[in-house]
């Protein structure tokens, strides 16, 4: 499904980030990237969703088997490529109900039958407990941390995209955002579907059935392992990856 | 996306032959007295014209706002007459007119139980009705020109008695030329449910427009008026000085709305204001995107517990220059006046928002919260806030508030991440910026507002 070959990138100031990852994710698994900070990880989400502050120097990035590298940031999210953000944007003024709908609209080949769109919209907030008022508010507007990550979930779970990108880099991220990032990542799985989760932390990981689990330090995948390797480092820490 | 717009515009820009019009081209004493002589005038009105006239020639061109330099008047025709008189059947508007206001969705908005709508073809009316239940309530509901024939009492009472003629160059030229507009009378104690409409459009090319709207909100009364403002695109300049007078008595309410929409050669020196008497309240709302240059400050003279509140948002791009705000004057205590204003600006667009409030000794007690925002596209374009004020008394409240931002790359990041284009994201932004300001429209302007900010966005975006 992805294949990223030989990634060099880096950020509009100039400093290289990546330095010549490789990545494969096939159909039906669940990845998990974990590293230490400023080891690269928020950096390869950004650059395969191709966000403008990020320039890829060499290497490829394909999705179902079709070169993304230059492809604008909606034109792979039409693909099927979602990313959840670490600190979503507040937009004032925009309902998440009237986002939401331009979104589906936005990635769909044909216009969306609005009562399909509702219907699975209130199914999907049942599943995350989200209450009918909810998608009355302005995007992401005061929303707690728990609140912005259920939003991500539930924008999730409404495009079902064929690959999921979870940034979960932030450490501090409490129980219940846990929880309900784990919670999504089940709703949303199927066979047909990828994950890819980033992270440093493996709580997250408790309730999932983890594939893969890569270490990145300093731009590169230095390891893959299943999800033992996870517990392990989250007993030892990096340090024995690190130079 | 460039074919949409011209699409649109098209909509806009559908002129009707300008045959059988005849043009009065310059400014003498001899063209006053016959657009006087042609409306059957009498005298006292005549008299307002040529004093008139005579401070237009002696006052000075403003100095202190966007340059007026390019225009030039000699150059303009001042009015135009067609030679149609105004009628309240909608079958009677001559077919090629019917078809500008069809294109615009004019009678489409009366079908939606407006109470009643005043269209103004150039200068003069050629479509008005009011709902028969109005007449019943007494509400006068009219040609400006009507109203001085037939309600001459009540017009002298009035009329220039909010705006004097000498109150600056382009309002005497008002009054030298005025033709056309509305005239609204709302007895005591009658409440208007559904709002009374006036679309103005100016049509013929280089044609001034002069309209004058007088409304009088009598006692315990409330009313609603709208009027929208559009001109077809033309090469040559376009001037529009129009005037408003509103009187809104005791504990009535006058909400006036306003959606302006010229095209982008026109210059707008519209002046509007507004006496409300004790415990009453207006409520501007104003939509400015057209025009090249605007110049607007409705300014609102408050007595004994009286209510000021402004909405309002600009929008300029390319070669637009929007100078609007307000001014206000507390004479009574306990006034309280709340203006939120956002302006957009892109490709290069000035918006600037001005205001001059005025507390005197004797309005004491008065409450005052002003907010500007503005939203730039881009680095060329401009935004400008001037505040003055003036509190000539030591237990008034006056709170002042201006922000002026740019979308982030990191807002547009995201909302291209779930499929939107970069046009799409910048016009929900905008969109999003400006809807606590678009939902206090009239709905059907609401909409037309999201439209028109669509259509400025569209093809901006490289």
């Amino acid at each position: 499904m992805l294949v990223i070959k030989n990634l060099y990138a880096k950020a509009k100031d100039g400093k290289e980030i990546l330095k010549g990852l490789d990545l494969e994710i096939k159909k039906g698994e669940i990845h998990v990237i974990m590293g230490p900070n400023g080891s690269g990880k928020s950096t390869l989400s950004n650059v395969i969703l191709n966000n403008p502050k990020y320039e890829i120097t060499s290497g490829e990035i394909y999705f179902e088997n079709e070169l993304i590298n230059n492809l604008k940031t909606n034109e792979i999210a039409k693909k099927g490529i979602f990313m959840s953000f670490q600190t979503p944007v507040e937009v004032e003024g925009v309902k998440i109900s009237e986002f939401l709908k331009t979104a589906k609209n936005s990635i769909s080949d044909e216009r969306v039958n609005l009562f399909k769109f509702i219907t699975n919209l209130e199914e999907n907030m049942d599943k995350l407990s989200i209450k009918k008022d909810f998608i009355n508010r302005e995007l992401n507007v005061g929303f707690s941390g728990g609140e912005k990550k259920k939003n991500e979930i539930l924008q999730l779970l409404t495009l079902n995209p064929k690959l999921a990108i979870l940034d979960e880099t932030d450490s501090g991220l409490d129980i219940d955002a846990i929880k309900v990032v784990s919670n999504g990542i089940n709703l949303f799985k199927n066979e047909n579907n990828s994950v890819i989760i980033i992270t440093h932390n493996a709580k997250i990981l408790e309730n999932l059935k983890v594939d893969y689990v890569h270490v990145l330090v300093n731009g590169k995948i230095i390891k893959t392992g299943d999800s033992s390797l996870a517990k392990e480092i989250e007993e030892n820490g990096y340090s024995k990856y690190l130079k | 996306m460039k074919t949409r717009i011209e699409l649109d515009d098209n909509i806009y820009n559908k002129k009707v032959k300008e045959e059988s019009v005849s043009k009065i081209v310059g400014l003498t004493k001899e063209i006053v007295e016959e657009i006087s002589k042609e409306k059957d005038e009498p005298k006292w009105v005549l008299d307002i014209r040529l004093k008139a006239l005579d401070y237009f020639n002696k006052l000075p061109m403003p100095n202190w706002g966007p340059d007026l330099s390019m225009l030039n008047l000699d150059e303009i025709s001042t009015y135009v007459k067609r030679g149609i008189n105004t009628s309240d059947k909608w079958e009677d508007v001559p077919e090629e007119i019917k078809n500008v206001f069809d294109k615009l969705g004019i009678p489409e908005a009366e079908k939606k139980s407006l109470a009643g709508v005043g269209a103004q073809f150039d200068s003069e009316m050629v479509y008005h009705k009011v709902q028969d239940d109005l007449k019943k309530q007494g509400v006068i509901y009219c040609n400006f020109d009507t109203a001085i024939k037939e309600y001459p009492d009540l017009v002298k009472e009035y009329f220039t008695k909010a705006v004097p003629i000498m109150d600056h160059k382009f309002i005497a030229l008002h009054y030298a030329l005025f033709s056309g507009g509305s005239f609204v009378y709302i007895p005591k104690g009658v409440h208007l449910d559904n709002p009374l409409q006036s679309y103005f459009r100016l049509n013929s090319k280089g044609a001034g427009q002069f309209e004058h709207t007088l409304i009088i909100v009598e006692e315990d009364s409330y009313l609603e008026f709208i009027e929208g403002c559009s001109a077809p695109g033309y090469n040559t300049l376009n001037l529009h000085a129009g005037c408003v007078e509103l009187f809104v008595k005791k504990n009535a309410l006058l909400r006036f709305s306003t959606i302006e929409n010229w095209s982008k050669n026109m210059l707008n020196l519209n002046t509007k204001k507004a006496y409300v008497d004790e415990n009453g309240k207006i409520e501007w709302i104003m939509g400015s995107f057209g025009s090249k240059i605007s110049m607007l400050y409705p300014m609102s003279i408050l007595e004994d517990n009286a209510k000021c509140e402004m909405t309002q948002l600009s929008f300029a791009g390319k070669g637009q220059n929007l100078d609007t705000g307000l001014k206000v004057v507390c004479n009574g205590k306990n006034t309280s006046t709340v203006v939120n204003s956002k302006s957009i600006s892109k490709d290069g667009g000035i918006c600037t928002f001005r205001s001059n409030v005025l507390v005197n000794k004797k309005a004491s007690n008065s409450k005052l919260s002003l907010s500007c925002e503005s939203l730039m596209l881009d680095s060329i374009s401009r935004s400008d806030t001037i505040p003055s004020c003036t509190i000539l008394n030591d237990d008034t409240i006056f709170s002042h508030e201006a922000k002026i931002g740019k979308i982030s790359d990191d807002t547009i990041f995201y909302l291209m991440s779930r499929g939107l284009s970069e046009e799409e994201a910048k016009s929900i932004i905008v969109r999003g910026f400006a809807e606590p300001i678009s939902k206090v429209f009239p709905v059907e302007y609401a909409v037309e507002m999201n439209r028109l900010i669509n259509m400025e966005l569209e093809g901006t975006i490289g």
